[in-house]
């Protein structure tokens, strides 16, 4: 079965062009970047190419990125490091719908003695700041807030957030493992300190990841070791994966204009006509600013996992925020805190979207869908 | 990816039995929108109202809660109510080849709508779970709110299903799945549960041998106490047993913490209550 994959906030295909760019990494030119020989010289070309692709994605100076295993090393260097950096500051300030590589962390720090503040949102999933203003003091070492939501796509204003920061002195990190690549960020003009970025979401391979460090922010490495990254992370380069990065970063500015426009006019139109068809179903974060791929749709009185079995059936991938998918039995945090009500939010499914998706997957899930709620509201107690 | 055997697929994809009966006999309704899961079973009887002669049943839930309620109407079908009462939730995830251990809470649903339904036939009272039909009398006392479950009901489901550990309790009935303030409580219910089971299985028959005790004190030390440090950031280490006196040194945020005279006494209760009466716990530097 031929998968229509609409399942990209998860993970993403690798692009061809990524994949050619990493391919003689391995077999052919396999040094070690940090050799004095032209063998490992030649790699450490390529990786110090990829280090400025990234940073023109980001509108930042190479020297600012640092190379790490994934996203939730890089939220996990971030936020330790500023602990490190403040040791007497013993507050954190993040938000209750952060992704577990930063909420777990957190919650785990409260048990060493930290105190954490999460944010709540509103209806939209949009941030209250005058919750922040209030919230932050001069114990604050840092507020990290992510930059885009994974399950629903809401875009959070993270510059007003930096200011914040900023003001009382505490730093200020974003989780924008979401955001990179689907809309245009410039670390030139920001008051960002780090940003974490994940390759695996913008068409490179899994198991790389980027912390953003603004020049002059104070850092004390996570991993310690060897003198790479300049001393900022220890540990031999995955040489193939950065060099892939590169290239996935150079081509998500490329397409940035169609994420914005092509694959946004095939998400919205996606929302438009499920909620036309199928009766009492609702976009969650419908109301905020959003990222242009993503499409969170609650379904009333129907369990999201049994919609994405079926779905599977059909070759669809999409995700659900449901908690029988995930392990644990509370629907998830994130539409929780956006007070989803519960009739719902056990039966919301994630469409995400990218440049590789086609007018035939949106068809196929509009034609697919809407029996698959029909069928199972029937067989439901509740009586939809 | 889903773990399911094709039986489960099977029933998911094409559910036996779908649907409510007119002038049912017997009606149990289970689980509610906000739990996630719910389950509406209807029975009917033969004219001598001995034998189930139709089961059919109305579900909101995951596959492997859709699956469970299609076996357990075929499981039911020809069995009298006092057959019916028999099974088990073990026996309705064997029907379907196995659940994985997450999805056990599906089976133990359609255990306890059986239950209920038969109950309210019959105009008795039963240990059930529920938070929005609880005019048919309940047992016991809420334990997870969240869930709405009692502890006469999380007591059966550990004894049946001999769970030992809190996060087996959450996968066979949720309790402690969502805001997780009961996991305390059932700790101390799989405590319970195992002292009766301790008391009738060993100490009866008096003195345990040196060997066995000292197995047991480990076990008791891993599984029950150490776990509840963990939660508050602290950890111990058995340095020795001697007979009946056993040593540990504390770890972490128990080194040194002003309490920790008063967890020494703890770790002494739960090893006496688990293991033997004449348990000294000592302190040591280790
Ligand atoms: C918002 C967000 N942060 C962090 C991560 C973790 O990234 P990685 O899988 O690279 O560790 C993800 C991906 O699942 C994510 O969506
Ligand atoms: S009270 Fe049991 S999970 Fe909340």
């Amino acid at each position: 079965m031929k998968e229509i994959y609409l399942d990209n906030n998860a993970t993403t295909r690798v692009d061809e062009a990524v994949f050619e760019e990493m391919r003689p990494y391995f077999c052919e030119l396999y040094g070690n970047p940090s050799s004095m020989h032209f063998f490992g010289g030649q790699v450490q070309k390529k990786v110090d190419e990829a280090r400025s692709r990234v940073a023109a994605l980001l509108g930042a100076l190479p020297e600012e990125i640092i190379f790490t295993a994934c996203g939730t090393e890089s939220d996990n260097a971030a936020i330790r490091s500023a602990l490190e950096v403040f040791p007497e500051k013993r507050h954190i300030i993040t938000t209750r719908v952060e992704h577990p590589a930063v909420l777990t962390l957190c919650r785990n720090l409260t048990k060493k003695g930290y105190r954490v503040t999460e944010l709540n949102v509103d209806n939209a999933g949009r941030l209250d700041l005058d919750e922040l203003k209030s919230a932050i003091d001069d114990n604050t070492a840092i507020v990290s807030v992510m930059y885009a939501n994974n399950e629903t796509g809401v875009i959070f204003p993270v510059e007003e957030v930096a200011a914040i920061a900023k003001e009382k002195g505490a730093l200020f990190h974003t989780d924008a493992v979401q955001a990179v690549g689907k809309i245009p960020l410039n670390m030139a003009s920001s008051s960002i300190d780090m940003l974490s970025l994940s390759g695996h979401k913008l068409h490179a391979p899994k198991g790389i990841g980027v912390l953003y460090l603004r020049k002059g922010v104070p850092f004390r490495p996570f991993m310690v070791g060897g003198h790479q990254e300049r001393n900022r992370r220890a540990g031999t380069e995955s040489t193939s994966s950065i060099i892939a990065l590169g290239k996935a970063c150079e081509l998500a500015a490329t397409s940035m204009d169609d994420e914005n426009t092509r694959v946004k006019a095939m998400r919205d139109r996606l929302e438009k006509e499920l909620l036309a068809i199928i009766p009492d179903a609702r976009i969650n974060g419908g109301g905020a600013d959003r990222l242009p791929n993503t499409a969170s749709v609650a379904f009333e009185f129907v369990e999201g996992e049994a919609i994405l079995l079926l779905l599977s059936e059909k070759g669809i991938c999409a995700s659900s925020g449901s908690a029988c998918t995930s392990g644990s039995l509370e629907p998830s945090h994130v539409l929780r805190a956006m007070g989803v009500p519960f009739t719902c939010a056990h039966g919301s499914i994630r469409f995400s979207l990218s440049r590789f998706t086609t007018d035939d997957d949106i068809d196929a899930v509009i034609r697919e869908l809407p029996p698959i709620v029909k069928r199972l509201r029937d067989m439901s107690p509740f009586g939809r | 990816m889903w773990d399911y055997t094709d039986k489960v697929k099977d029933h998911f994809l094409n559910p036996r039995n779908v649907g409510s009966i007119e002038n049912a006999d017997a009606v149990g309704e289970v689980g509610s929108l906000a739990c996630g899961d719910a389950l509406k079973l209807f029975i009917k009887l033969d004219d001598k109202k001995e034998r189930i002669v139709d089961a059919r049943f109305q579900t909101f839930g995951c596959g492997s809660a859709i699956a469970s309620s299609s076996a357990l109407t075929e499981m039911v079908k020809g069995k009298t109510l006092d057959e019916a009462l028999q099974i088990t939730n073990q026996e309705i995830a064997d029907f379907l080849g196995g659940l994985p251990e997450e999805k056990m809470h599906c089976s133990v649903m359609g255990q306890e709508a059986l239950e209920v339904a038969i109950a309210k036939y019959r105009g008795v009272a039963v240990p059930k779970h529920d938070h929005e039909h609880d005019e048919a009398g309940m047992e016991g006392e809420i334990v997870c709110k969240c869930f709405g479950l009692t502890d006469v009901f999380l007591k059966k489901v550990i004894a049946s299903n001999k769970l030992h550990t809190a996060e087996q309790v959450t996968h066979f009935t949720k309790a402690g799945g969502a805001c997780g303030g009961c996991i305390p409580k059932i700790k101390a219910l799989i405590a319970e549960v195992m002292g009766e089971e301790k008391k009738a299985e060993e100490k009866k028959p008096g003195k345990l041998t040196n060997m066995r005790k000292m197995q047991l004190i480990q076990e008791t030390l891993e599984n029950e106490v150490r776990p509840q440090l963990w939660a508050d950031g602290g950890d111990l280490e058995l340095i020795d047993i001697d007979g009946g006196k056993v040593q540990i040194a504390f770890r972490k945020a128990c080194a040194g913490c002003a309490s920790s005279g008063f967890t020494a006494k703890f770790v002494e209760q739960k090893l006496r209550e688990l293991v033997a009466d004449d348990i000294t716990v000592e302190e040591v530097q280790g």
